[in-house]
């Protein structure tokens, strides 16, 4: 009798091309696309030469991206973009975006309809995990993990135990998003309570969730500690990738006799925002909770949320609203798409009328790389996803993590806030 | 090599991959730039006092954070000789046995070792031995496919040996 199969052992089964796996199994398994960017793709290519490759496996399946220090921020900057542009040039890569048709990589591929369910991905950047939300197997890994599969196709993995979050109800606070969920996940289980396993997530609460809410919650699955983070499919699922995924793709579901290593529930009607204290995305407390917190610097944007829906929630907020005096409001759109629809939609417009700034697509000030670095003792709220020690800038200075909404109301007010306070 | 003696720098859990080396520094991959700037937000100046073949000993989670390969390639150039901590972090776990930066897994042994002390690991006998305190520790041995790719000494050496590229 064959033993039932979690998504994600389906999918590295399938790729391994065995019948059955079980976790705890190393496989060695068949890539579909191997990602990497400005930062991870130049070891990635010294390696891949040190290999003695000439060739990458296959030239629509090797994508790198500019996105984390580019519009290049500084010379040395410039060369690593100069070596995987040069290198896309070379290798005549399918899926290589110049400044002007880049975003941030885990917008971009989903958009671009590059990602697929059922696929599996590996990405020299540990926000590869964002295309759980499709369906699909998709992990961080190191330049030379993505060397030796630019070259060879394949990947070794150590098929992962599964941890089952089913998500209950509907929230019932309307500023609720996936980026909640997550969060409240993580501050439950730690940073390190999904750690080496894959986070699965399903119930009717995620059918609530927005796809665009979805990304957030599988993108931080790394912040769990987790190898991946996978969702069920339905009909939103379908709707997303039906015209924009060209090639052909499988949604896999769970067997009913899976095996998994823990059940968590989470139930989304009694949810309330969340904002993540310095200095780990543990750290987190209902929005009733934070107390006075005044900030200096608030960021909307990244690869958690820089996508249509957190742009539109942010206007929703600032719309007729002023910044509060001496506070940088930064938005990023995650991709051009993205900035084009907000130009569209006006609420570029309202950013700007607020006092904010509006940028082109770029991780810029995520990973303290520039667009808003933060001096010695300074607070920031940002929707992105990690709030390390100096992660924004200055070793002594905070970084708070909340939704767009959180991060829009705090913006005007100065402190942060919810946007009920907001008047 | 399989037996490391060193001496011991303590560090705590949850050490990220952006104190290993923050990304201001990553506009630079070369392994001179990167030691420069290794775990200089933990321990001030670090570069300056450690001594090559010291030996890294930290709580769990060691290496959270990011995929970046800078933070083990920046340990190993730093002189680093082997990493003990209670956990890894999934991707650090890989990159460090991808690029040959020993690791050791041992729960117990973290809690009995401090800065200063010396220490001896057997990475093939799973065995610690803190030769200041007198106590032994047994580690974590690695699954024979992990042991294939460090008798290798890295990744590519063992992708190298298995694949013929042509072009
Ligand atoms: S937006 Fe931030 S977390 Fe996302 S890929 Fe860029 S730097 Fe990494």
């Amino acid at each position: 009798m064959i033993m039932g199969m979690t998504i994600t052992e389906k999918i590295l089964a399938a790729h391994a091309g065995v019948e059955t796996v079980q976790a705890g199994d190393l496989i060695n398994a068949k890539v579909d696309i191997v990602l990497s960017n400005d930062i991870t793709g130049p070891p990635a290519i010294n390696e891949f030469r040190k290999l003695g490759a000439i060739k990458v496996f296959d030239k629509e399946r090797v994508v790198m991206i500019p996105d984390h220090f580019s519009p290049a921020k500084d010379i040395k900057s410039a060369e690593q973009c100069k070596a995987i542009r040069d290198f896309a040039k070379e290798q005549d890569l399918t899926h290589y975006y110049e400044v002007g048709q880049m975003g941030i990589e885990h917008c971009l591929l989903p958009e671009m309809g590059i990602v697929g369910p059922g696929d599996l991905v590996i990405g020299a950047d540990s926000h590869t995990v964002t295309y759980g939300a499709l369906g699909a197997f998709s992990t961080g890994v190191g330049s030379t993990d993505a060397a030796a599969a630019m070259a060879t196709g394949e990947v070794w993995l150590r098929v992962p135990e599964t941890i089952k979050v089913i998500l209950k109800g509907k929230p019932k606070n309307p500023w609720v998003v996936g980026k909640d969920v997550i969060l409240a996940l993580i501050g439950k289980i730690g940073v390190d309570g999904a750690r080496y396993q894959a986070l699965e997530f399903t119930g009717e609460g995620l059918e609530q969730l927005s796809m665009d809410s979805r990304f957030s919650i599988a993108n931080m699955a790394i912040e769990a500690g987790a190898k991946n983070g996978i969702m069920a499919f339905d009909e939103k699922t379908r709707d997303y990738v039906k015209g924009r995924v060209k090639k052909p793709y499988i949604f896999y579901q769970s067997d009913p006799d899976a095996k998994y290593a823990e059940v968590i529930e989470m139930d989304l009607s009694t949810l309330k925002p969340q904002v993540a204290f310095p200095h780990i995305p543990s750290n987190t407390r209902d929005i009733d909770n934070v107390g006075d917190v005044a900030i200096d610097q608030v960021v909307i944007g990244s690869c958690t949320n820089g996508r249509m829906e957190d742009m539109r929630t942010a206007a929703k907020v600032l719309k007729g609203k002023k910044v509060h005096p001496y506070l940088r409001l930064i938005v990023i759109p995650g991709t051009q798409a993205i900035y084009q629809e907000c130009i569209k939609e006006g609420i570029v417009d309202i950013i700007i009328n607020a006092g904010g700034v509006f940028s082109t697509p770029t991780c810029g000030p995520c990973l303290g790389g520039y667009m808003g670095i933060l001096a010695k003792g300074e607070r920031a709220v940002s929707t992105t996803n990690r709030n390390f020690v100096g992660r924004m800038g200055d070793p002594e200075s905070e970084v708070y993590l909340a939704s767009p909404a959180i991060a829009a109301a705090t913006a005007i007010q100065g402190k942060i806030s919810s946007p009920e306070e907001v008047r | 090599m399989t037996k490391y003696i060193g001496k011991v720098w303590r560090v705590g859990d949850d050490i990220d991959t952006d104190l290993i080396i923050a990304a201001r520094y990553l506009n630079d991959a070369s392994e001179e730039f990167l030691k420069m700037h290794c775990l200089e937000d933990v321990i001030p100046d670090f570069i300056g006092k450690i001594q090559k073949g010291d030996i890294l000993v930290a709580g769990k989670n060691f290496g959270c954070g990011s995929s970046r390969e800078h933070a083990p390639v920046a340990i190993k150039a730093a002189g680093i000789s082997c990493v003990i901590a209670q956990s890894f972090a999934r991707i650090f776990y890989r990159n460090a046995i991808n690029i040959g930066l020993p690791i050791v897994t041992a729960s117990e042994a973290v809690w009995g070792i401090s800065t200063g002390d010396n220490v001896e690991v057997d990475v093939n006998q799973g065995y610690i031995y803190n030769v200041t305190t007198g106590e032994e520790y047994e580690t974590e041995t690695f699954p024979p496919f992990i042991q294939e790719i460090i008798k290798a000494g890295n990744l590519l050496n063992y992708v190298k040996g298995r694949v013929k590229f042509n072009d």
